[in-house]
């Protein structure tokens, strides 16, 4: 069974997913993280694949993206990393990045490689449903790849039903009408999104994004889902940290207290 | 071979909508709608009547005698350079600005990279009086002071884009995200031939007046519609679309694309991304990209702001992978002369990025009195302190 059904199946609330991206702050700094993410209690690792035009993508992130890319990160230096890292990482991984490095690596070599390190799912933003559907659900399905949809306030019913009928793991529910990182908080308008796509019924768990931050966004966005994934406020948290597992933890700790 | 978008916005193998989620309502929208309101009698009124008083429609096509003497062929310029605000980015600006409204937005953000599109929004805004605000890279804005200062005459906001390079392609990754953030009341004005699925066709099909003007106005000039040739720049490929348009399927007419070839094509200071381009994905299109083998976008180098991008509109891609057009890669100090020359033969100071495609001619075969048409896409006024600066004249 794929490590995210197995996780949505054996805990039901409060779920944490940790965004870092690759190489960030420093290039070897990958596992080390994914480590400390894990022993820090998270649920989910979230490891971005820089860009050089991360579209979806706020201030935050778009920064660490940079500084992994001066840093020399690529997929196959990522992939490198990698290498057996489930000899100490248990936690489902799924990757996040945008569509036209992984085209260069070869869609179909990017799929196989993933299989291979114990990859479970991948987020990539632009790549809508239309074309995934078309160009890549059968090589995805094939090496065993969730491909996790996005849904935001705009999203109509219509959609969120197609979407959820052709999700597998979990819908990655965006907060807000924002790229990530944008806002601390939730508004009413927000809760009553989040409430509206809670009372759908929809067959796959949520997990909701962008804009959380901390303890109380996190409580606010496990009342509605089955938890939430943070990226910005943890690329924050480490950004500058002298003590990164230190940091990690109390980081962690802090949001699930 | 018919040359036309299919209906997932496919020209061949380029072209699509890859667009993130909280972009989709947006385009959807823009894709279901446009086409039909663009038909509508009362859109249809609103535009050619400022296209004719507003614009300044239609360009004249004018026969450029002692270049044609010194070419030895019959060239013709159409006279884009003539139309408001200097270009004919304002054939867009007018076409979308009308939509926008007819689709109840209240808000309008554009990308801008040397500052000609940002002025042709600003512009149409100031005209329906919304709301404005131009995406234009840090480094463009210090480059290109005046047209900054004219889109703060004519009210709009000008943002800095500050992320990566600094240049057109992150202020169309600022504007993009300014879009995701207010996705309701607010249209994104694309000011070339890119984007995801309508605009490439949309911005094409609001260019297309001008080889419809130059059909027309051939047939009256000379007896006959088609040309031997059609010559035009491409940065992200608008004047050339709106020139080529109406040839597309007019297989005796060369169209002759001219990119930027900055320092030499293989320099490394270079926007010829039919050569150093290999298909890959940017701003929302499947299209060629100068990109690196890990698939990171280049930064591209030319001395016109107007061809610094790092790929090309995907019919531009189709157009090059099945030889429909040919690609000629001008460089940056032959752009500068052939500007001069045309200043002097004929009395027209083009745009830089225009100049490429005048210095294209030393650069193709064609026939003794080959019957030409170079689409003067623009005026050189916001180049001057580049000429200035070349000073070689």
């Amino acid at each position: 069974m794929n490590r995210i059904d197995y996780l949505f199946q054996t805990k039901k609330e409060r779920i944490l997913s940790i965004y870092v991206t690759a190489g960030f702050p420093n290039l070897e700094d990958t596992l080390p993280m994914m480590e400390a993410i894990q022993a820090a209690g998270a649920d989910i690792i979230e490891i971005g694949l820089p860009y050089s035009d991360p579209i979806a993508d706020g201030p935050t992130i778009q920064e660490s993206n940079t500084i992994a890319l001066e840093n020399g990160m690529s997929i196959k230096k990522l992939f490198s990393q990698l290498l057996g890292f489930r000899a100490k990482i248990h936690l489902p991984v799924v990757l996040m990045g945008y569509l036209n490095p992984i085209i260069q690596y070869g869609v179909e070599n990017f799929c196989k490689k993933c299989k291979e390190l114990g990859i479970d799912g991948l987020i990539l933003p632009d790549l809508p449903m239309s074309h995934y559907l078309e160009e890549y659900k059968e090589l995805f399905e094939r090496y065993g790849l969730f491909n996790i949809f996005l849904i935001s306030p705009q999203t109509s019913e219509k959609r969120i039903r197609e979407v959820d009928e052709h999700s597998n793991g979990f819908i990655y529910m965006v907060s807000s009408h924002a790229i990530t990182g944008a806002k601390a908080e939730i508004s009413p308008e927000q809760e009553q999104y989040f409430e509206r796509v809670a009372a759908m019924n929809l067959s796959n768990p949520r997990l909701i994004g962008f804009g959380i931050s901390d303890a109380a966004t996190f409580q606010l966005a496990s009342r509605y889902s089955q938890g939430a994934i943070i990226g910005s406020a943890f690329i924050k948290s480490i950004k500058n940290s002298n003590d990164s597992n230190a940091d990690i933890n109390a980081f962690i700790q802090g949001v699930i207290g | 071979m018919m040359i036309q978008v299919d209906e997932k916005g496919f020209y061949g193998n380029f072209g699509g909508a890859y667009i993130p989620e909280m972009l989709y309502p947006n385009v959807e929208e823009l894709r279901e709608n446009w086409e039909a309101i663009v038909a509508s009698p009362t859109y249809q009124e609103e535009f050619q009547s400022l296209l004719k008083d507003f614009v300044g429609r239609p360009t004249p096509l004018y026969f450029a005698a002692r270049l044609s003497e010194s070419f030895g062929a019959k060239i013709y310029l159409k006279r884009e350079d003539l139309c408001h605000t200097g270009a004919h980015k304002v054939n867009n600006t007018v076409g979308q600005i009308i939509l926008a409204k007819k689709l109840g937005k209240k808000r309008i953000i554009a990308e801008t990279g040397a500052g000609q599109h940002g002025v042709a929004t600003a512009t149409v805004c100031a005209l329906m009086g919304m709301d404005c605000t131009i995406y234009m890279g840090e480094l463009d804005i210090k480059r290109q002071r005046p047209n900054v200062e004219r889109m703060r005459i004519l009210g709009a906001k000008v943002v800095p884009a500050i992320s990566g390079s600094k240049t057109l392609k992150d202020a169309t990754n600022e504007a993009m995200r300014a879009w995701i953030a207010d996705p309701v009341g607010t249209h994104y004005i694309i000011g070339s031939v890119v984007g995801p699925h309508p605009y490439p066709e949309m911005v094409a099909r609001f260019q297309s007046v001008i080889s419809e003007e130059i059909k027309w106005q051939l047939k009256a000039k000379e007896g006959r519609e088609n040309p031997d040739l059609v010559i035009a720049c491409v940065g992200g490929g608008s004047n050339a679309a709106g020139a080529f348009y109406h040839y597309y399927n007019e297989s005796k007419v060369r169209l002759i694309a001219v990119e930027a070839a900055g320092h030499g094509i293989h320099s490394g200071k270079s926007a010829a991304t039919s050569v150093l381009g290999t298909p890959g994905i940017l701003h929302g299109s499947k299209t060629l990209l100068m990109q690196t083998e890990d698939g990171q976008v280049v930064e591209p180098h030319s001395i016109s702001a107007g061809l610094d991008y790092p790929g090309i509109g995907p019919v531009h891609a189709h157009l090059h992978e099945i030889g429909r057009a040919e690609f000629v890669g001008v460089e940056d100090e032959d752009a500068m002369k052939a500007g001069i020359l045309l200043s002097r033969t004929e009395g027209i100071i083009p745009a830089i990025e225009t100049a490429h495609a005048i210095h294209a001619l030393n650069q193709i075969e064609f026939n003794a009195n080959d019957l030409i048409v170079i689409n003067l896409s623009g005026r050189g006024d916001k180049d001057l302190e580049t000429y200035i600066h070349w000073g070689n004249y």
